[in-house]
């Protein structure tokens, strides 16, 4: 059982911190804290999918003289930081657009509260 | 031409989306015609395609020249190519409509407005022709990137409801792409077709369990299936008319084609519903969602609201067709994807109308001056309004008609009485409005207006209902049910079945 906990670490650290991400968009008040939680979220399957490329007694994945190409299990696989790569990316677009919108809000409302908007949206 | 053709219509929207803002420095007006060039053309190449599809079989593209299940490979089967030939099609009439609604609904902002409906059909093809897992993350981030933005120029309330979308809609992604990372710890390799052949190799592992229950979330939230639906009714509602003309018809529907691709083309017809038993799942999810969103747009006052929770019921056919897993279920559901497409098109297409005719479209306001003011429109209305709830000659009718089958054939009663129970439902709301707007006897005011034709509202608006851009495609997209319900044979029979997922 412990060798199951603490075998796995870097997951259930992952999984603590998608929690935490989803806590912070359900039950966050504010705007911003959501978003906050939103990327906290998104970072943590970033980490995932690195945490899965993790190969000890490998190599990074650049023609090593020394290693030859005769092994490919003595090098690390670089699949997936190259996608995460995107990831990132995407996150950062996306986190873009949402602070616009917050931005938009702010200027409408004069407010981040969403119990105070769904007030306004029905009034309006 | 043939050669590069499945990344053609991609490339197309892509390159037409990055000219507009760049052209429209200078000159704003280049926005609408360079759209319409685009779109227009992506509906050439996507017949083209669909035709060279079945005369030689699917046609796949490999980037960069290479191979799978290194390379990003695209792929036009019958099912892709007929999906993107119904997505381009719909989005050609809708744009084109948006030339006379966009400057009053959102004025000044055409750059961006067209802008970002190319960017989303470029995410909506890209998703339909990619054959690998993690290009349709990135296609489905730009698709969604550009919906949130489509909505949130909308109105005061859209940009809570856009972040509302947004922060949903990057939750199902992000639960899409968590679990294509446990498909590639178990296989190795992101390639569906690749994906597809080592799957069954693979007994028991619960990564493969984790990975479909995770797909399935994110694509959950993406297509609005019945308890992940919460972002639907507001984005649809805030948003500008012709914004949610172009999203309704198309967003929730690529999330459908996504989920019916990965289900039974990825994972395979045997493992969702035997060993991993997810369909019936999602059958029983998209039941209660028909029931729901049925009853609950019975219970709103605005009709774009109306429409959005009968587009969560409507999803819900498609859901429960895939639920089903069997061939008469995935016909209808393949069905339904372009019959909803056309009928939600029209719909919001004419709620458009309705709110640039009299300012506002809240149901209990309509009243039977309507027919006058705008014929062509509720004509146009009332065909869709028949569609919708399923009655003989129009298209709605025959998807309804092979899931009631795919049900019998399953032997579930409960999908059964829950299909008719549905057709009822959607009867009773739009009849509210078809009530107001044709039955009502010409009483009270009424009365005088129809003894005198040429005082009030009369003759003048009889003549200019609409210009042409607003009425044009609205009278074409209904009119064209009738023509899909008339042909549904042909289109079933040619395309629809040769795309059967195997095992089914």
């Amino acid at each position: 059982m412990t060798d199951f906990l603490l075998g796995h670490y870097v997951y259930w650290t992952i999984f603590a911190l998608l929690m935490i991400g989803l806590y912070g968009m359900m039950f966050k008040n504010n705007l911003a804290k959501k978003l906050i939680g939103m990327i906290i979220f998104q970072v943590s399957v970033i980490m995932f999918y690195v945490a899965s490329a993790v190969k000890w007694a490998a190599t990074v994945p650049v023609l090593d003289p020394a290693t030859g190409v005769a092994d490919a299990a003595k090098y690390i696989s670089p699949l997936q930081h190259c996608l995460m790569l995107t990831a990132i990316v995407v996150g950062v677009a996306t986190s873009g657009v949402a602070f616009s919108l917050v931005i938009l809000i702010y200027r409408h409302y004069r407010t981040l509260d969403e119990s105070v908007l769904m007030e306004h949206m029905k009034s309006s | 031409m043939m050669h590069n053709s499945p990344a053609l219509v991609p490339l197309l929207f892509l390159a037409a989306a990055i000219s507009i803002p760049v052209l429209g420095i200078r000159k704003t007006r280049v926005a609408y015609p360079l759209t319409m060039v685009a779109s227009f053309g992506s509906v050439i190449i996507s017949f083209h395609n669909i035709l060279g599809v079945w005369r030689n079989g699917p046609l796949t593209y490999h980037f960069g020249g290479w191979f799978p299940p290194i390379g990003i490979e695209y792929v036009l089967d019958p099912l892709s190519s007929f999906v993107a030939l119904v997505v381009n099609v719909i989005a050609v009439f809708v744009l084109w409509h948006s030339g006379g609604i966009q400057e009053r609904e959102i004025p000044g902002k055409s750059v961006p407005y067209y802008a970002l409906a190319l960017l989303f059909l470029c995410g909506a093809n890209g998703i339909i022709v990619t054959g690998d897992l993690f290009n349709l993350y990135v296609f489905l981030e730009i698709f969604s990137l550009a919906s949130y933005g489509l909505i949130g120029i909308g109105e005061r309330q859209a940009p809570v409801a856009s972040f509302r979308y947004l922060i949903m809609g990057t939750v199902g992604a992000s639960f899409y792409l968590l679990g294509i990372g446990f498909l590639y710890i178990v296989t190795g390799s992101l390639n569906m077709a690749d994906v597809r052949t080592i799957l069954p190799h693979i007994h028991g592992n619960p990564a493969v369990a984790a990975a479909l229950s995770l797909i399935f979330i994110g694509m959950g939230i993406k297509m609005a299936i019945f308890p992940l639906h919460g972002w639907l009714p507001d984005a649809y509602t805030y948003a500008p008319s012709t914004s949610s003309a172009l999203i309704a018809p198309i967003g929730t529907k690529i999330a459908a084609y996504v989920l019916i691709r990965i289900l039974f083309f990825v994972f395979g017809v045997k493992m969702v519903s035997q060993s991993l038993p997810i369909a019936d799942g999602i059958a029983w999810l998209s039941a209660i969602g028909i029931l729901y969103g049925s009853v609950m747009a019975m219970a709103q006052n605005e009709m774009k609201r109306m429409l959005a929770y009968s587009s969560v019921a409507q999803i819900g056919y498609i859901g429960l067709g895939i639920g089903l897993a069997n061939p008469l279920g995935y016909i209808g559901a393949v069905l339904h994807i372009l019959n909803h497409a056309f009928m939600k098109g029209s719909l919001f297409l004419v709620a458009a109308n309705l709110r640039k005719k009299t300012g506002q479209s809240d149901i209990p306001r309509l009243d039977a001056s309507l027919r006058k003011k705008l014929p062509w429109t509720m004509a146009a209305f009332t065909v869709a309004a028949l569609s919708m709830i399923g009655l003989p000659p129009t298209a709605g009718f025959f998807s309804k008609w092979y899931l009631a089958l795919g049900a019998i054939d399953r032997g579930n009663w409960v999908f059964l009485a829950v299909i008719l129970v549905s057709s009822l439902l959607n009867a009773v709301y739009f009849f509210r409005i078809l009530e107001k707007v044709y039955l009502v006897p010409p009483a009270a005011q009424t009365t005088g207006e129809d003894l005198h034709p040429e005082a009030g509202t009369g003759r003048g608006s009889l003549v200019g209902e609409e210009s042409y851009p607003l009425m044009m495609p609205v009278v074409i997209i209904s009119f064209s049910l009738l023509l899909i319900g008339l042909w549904n044979a042909t289109i079933v029979k040619e395309v629809i079945q040769r795309v059967i997922p195997l095992g089914m």
